[in-house]
């Protein structure tokens, strides 16, 4: 570990520290359905999107109305996609002839980029063509992201009304965000990320003769604006296969700070924006600080593992930390806080391949989406997963001093626990069912690169990155076969939307509640108190039942690394 | 709930299309133009002519193995490394076999190239990407013997030339002191033609 690294980091934290309250502002605007300067630009355009759709944006909908439409416009995309990929050999905008995507390849692609999750059981290079990239992923990135957000705002706006039976519009609130918050940053992005060298063009692959003579064809593409919002989208899917880590998408360090920071952005913002909207900012802050406090102690043991390097390696007379995966330009520091950082979030997109990194440094990664992405995590659904881990968190203060938990004025019931403990139910139980399935079927089995605990671990790394919508990958693992692409795209449906209803409930039944006002006997839910409380329920609730599976994969891992044990 | 349903098709179908139109073509078609004319060579891929040839991008590795070059790292983006439409690591994890017997084969393959110190890591580890450009300086130094024997040049000019290509990180901590090996091989052909000259 070297002091550059750790001042990385602390700038890193420190950035993102300074944006929260002005992003969080932005998004409250946003939240309220307030002008923006933005409006004098896109205003007719989110005027004339609502007149050609037959939307009232200013109709309060039930959270049942919310959440079927929400549903319905999701079936729609996804549809939609995959009638792009499957026909995209007759489509325009294919320099290199690319035939249609298989059926269960794009099953499984348009599920998971509707889902936000961005699994690549493709190559991007050598599977899609510029117009599956523009028109049939690129919007998924923009609208997963936006109805993360909107639904995040739904449950904003259950803990701020009162005795309310709606919980804002569906349609106002994707449009708002993509209009007014996403479009707008990720042309600036996309501008800067052009300037830096990532190629942004309709042509196809260009051919080089190389300094010794050799042919070497270099794929190029609208990669440019498919980056930009991929990262700020916590979308993760890259136009190469080889993701952040490929010089096309990421070619200095510089872009690769601009899209850790990106990654984090709105997740960041949105705490500060949930503080808003309940009448007091601590709570956001509190929530925050135990994120944070969650946050650094990944990186700590990330970087300290892949600055400590293979043993095994070293024995052969190899100096230095772990850079098997990993770019010269980045290093051992900025590729470690961005594997931490992309699963803390449900990004997934990576600039070093997981799969390679030290058992330990890989587990990490492994535990955040576990928990649940509620570290930051994505955008809109880091904040109201993590609002279910509060629910929770108050239920065991109620039941610790005897009194009816409430939390932010509003009382908490057995309705609301009840639906919190089954959404966040929802990601060990698939998680783990579907791995032991994967685990003694052939057709499971056929998937590892690597032999050992380290196969279970990439067994275990696709089902959790599946459910939490993640999309990273231990990459070894032969992802593309019907076997994974079906089940797979069922746990990425699963892990989004089983989560997604319950919450939508809970949404729903708290704005009908009357506001109760703090009293000298509530639990108070600001300070280090609770903080401490948080961390400890989202580390016990949420990371305790995989404990069993990380000691047969990383742990076991990293044992046999230091004997010397080879698989 | 039929309410709910019934009410949901118009938009959904609707909103399918016009943002499809707004985020899926209006959108990249608008960066692509702007790219095109403010940075036209970055967002065609950096690419770099010499003699009226294509001889690569700035910012993507390229295989070397000859003696008279400055090699790139290990590479497993497609079958024989540095494959433009197949990026890709080796996924191989820290307990592999397969692993192990890479790193020892070209470790004994440096050692046979007159790499006498402990090897960097990034000389036998493969990157990401497949295709990374860089190299770090401790790997281009351990080099240098090789190729000003394989051209015979004197080593102190081609130890010189390494160290004047050293790219140092931005702001002094970010990213790693690295040596772009395109770069720093067309250099090298350069300060071979003035020698001979």
């Amino acid at each position: 570990m070297t002091v550059e690294g750790w001042i990385l980091i602390a700038l890193f934290v420190a950035i993102l520290l300074a944006l929260a309250k002005p992003v969080g502002l932005w998004l409250f605007a946003l939240y309220e359905g307030r002008r923006t300067p933005l409006h004098m630009v896109l205003g007719p355009v989110e005027r004339g999107f609502y007149r050609l759709s037959g939307i009232d944006p200013n109709e309060d909908q039930s959270w049942r109305r919310y959440a079927v439409h929400m549903l319905i416009f999701n079936v729609a995309l996804l549809l939609f996609t995959y009638v792009i990929l499957r026909l995209q050999a007759v489509l325009p905008l294919n320099p290199q002839g690319l035939g249609p995507v298989s059926d269960h390849l794009a099953f499984n692609t348009a599920i998971s980029f509707t889902a936000n999750t961005n699994w690549q059981s493709y190559g991007g290079e050598a599977t899609m063509s510029n117009l599956s990239q523009m028109l049939g992923l690129t919007i998924h990135n923009f609208l997963s992201a936006a109805t993360g957000i909107a639904l995040a705002f739904a449950l904003f706006r259950g803990f701020a009304r009162r005795s309310a039976a709606g919980i804002g519009n569906f349609w106002a609130d994707v449009t708002r965000v993509t209009l007014y918050l996403l479009l707008p940053l990720c042309v600036v992005l996309a501008v800067f990320y052009i300037a830096s060298g990532v190629p942004q063009t309709l042509a196809g692959p260009v051919d080089v003769t190389t300094l010794e003579g050799a042919r070497q064809t270099l794929a190029l593409g609208p990669v440019a604006s498919q980056e930009a919002i991929k990262m700020l989208g916590t979308n993760g899917g890259g136009f190469f296969n080889a993701n952040s880590a490929h010089p096309f998408e990421s070619p200095t360090a510089l872009t690769n700070l601009v899209q850790m920071l990106s990654i984090f952005l709105i997740g960041v913002g949105l705490t500060y924006t949930f503080g808003k909207a309940v009448g007091n900012t601590r709570q956001g802050w509190a929530i925050l600080a135990a994120m944070m406090a969650l946050f650094l102690a990944g990186t700590a043991i990330v970087y300290w593992q892949e600055a400590a390097g293979n043993p095994n390696l070293h024995a052969l007379g190899v100096m230095g930390g772990n850079m098997e995966g990993k770019e010269v330009r980045f290093g051992i520091a900025a590729s470690a806080l961005f594997s931490v950082v992309t699963t803390a979030a449900s990004c997934g997109a990576v600039n070093a391949m997981h799969d390679s990194f030290t058992p330990l440094g890989g587990m990490i990664p492994l535990f955040n989406m576990q928990l649940g992405e509620v570290v930051i995590g994505g955008v809109g659904a880091g904040i109201y997963g993590f609002l279910l881990f509060a629910i929770l968190a108050v239920f065991v203060a109620g039941l610790m001093v005897g009194r009816t938990p409430e939390y932010v004025g509003k009382k908490i019931e057995g309705k609301e626990v009840k639906l919190a403990v089954l959404a966040i139910a929802v990601l060990p139980l698939i998680i783990l069912s579907f791995t032991a399935i994967a685990s003694v079927l052939d057709a499971g089995l056929a998937g590892p690169l690597n032999k050992g605990p380290h196969g279970f671990s990439e067994i275990l790394y696709a089902f959790t990155s599946a459910v939490a919508n993640n999309g990273s990958a231990f990459a070894g693992l032969t992802a593309n076969t019907p076997f994974y692409n079906a089940m797979l795209g069922v746990a990425i449906w699963m892990g989004r939307f089983f989560v997604i209803v319950p919450m939508l409930a809970i949404a729903g039944s708290l704005a009908a509640k009357k506001y109760v006002p703090e009293t000298a006997g509530s639990f108070p839910t600001t300070g280090p108190l609770w903080t401490g409380l948080l961390i400890g329920i989202v580390l016990i609730v949420g990371g305790l039942t995989f404990l069993p599976g990380l000691a047969l994969g990383p742990i076991a891992d990293h044992l046999a690394m230091i004997r010397g044990q080879l698989y | 709930m039929g309410s709910d349903l019934k009410t949901a098709f118009r938009p959904a179908i609707s909103m399918t299309i016009l943002f499809a139109l707004l985020l899926g073509i209006a959108y990249p078609l608008a960066m692509t133009g702007v790219g095109q004319a403010l940075f036209p060579s970055q967002a065609n891929g950096s690419l770099i002519t010499q003699d009226g040839k294509i001889i690569g991008s700035s910012v993507v590795g390229q295989a070397f193995v000859g003696e008279r070059y400055f090699h790139t790292r290990p590479s497993a983006a497609g079958a024989d490394g540095y494959d433009g439409l197949a990026s890709s690591g080796s996924n191989l994890g820290p307990t592999s076999q397969a692993l192990i017997d890479r790193v020892a084969a070209d470790v004994e393959q440096k050692r046979a190239q007159g790499v006498t110190e402990a090897v960097p890591a990034d000389m036998v580890t493969a990157s990401g990407s497949g295709l990374d450009p860089d190299i770090s300086p401790d790997a281009a130094l351990a080099q240098v013997s090789r190729v000003s024997a394989a051209r015979g040049l004197a080593q102190v000019d081609v130890r010189d030339l390494v160290e004047r290509s050293i790219q140092r990180p931005l702001l002094g901590f970010l990213g790693e002191d690295r040596v772009n090996v395109l770069e720093l091989n067309r250099q090298l052909d350069r300060l071979g033609s003035t020698t001979a000259r």
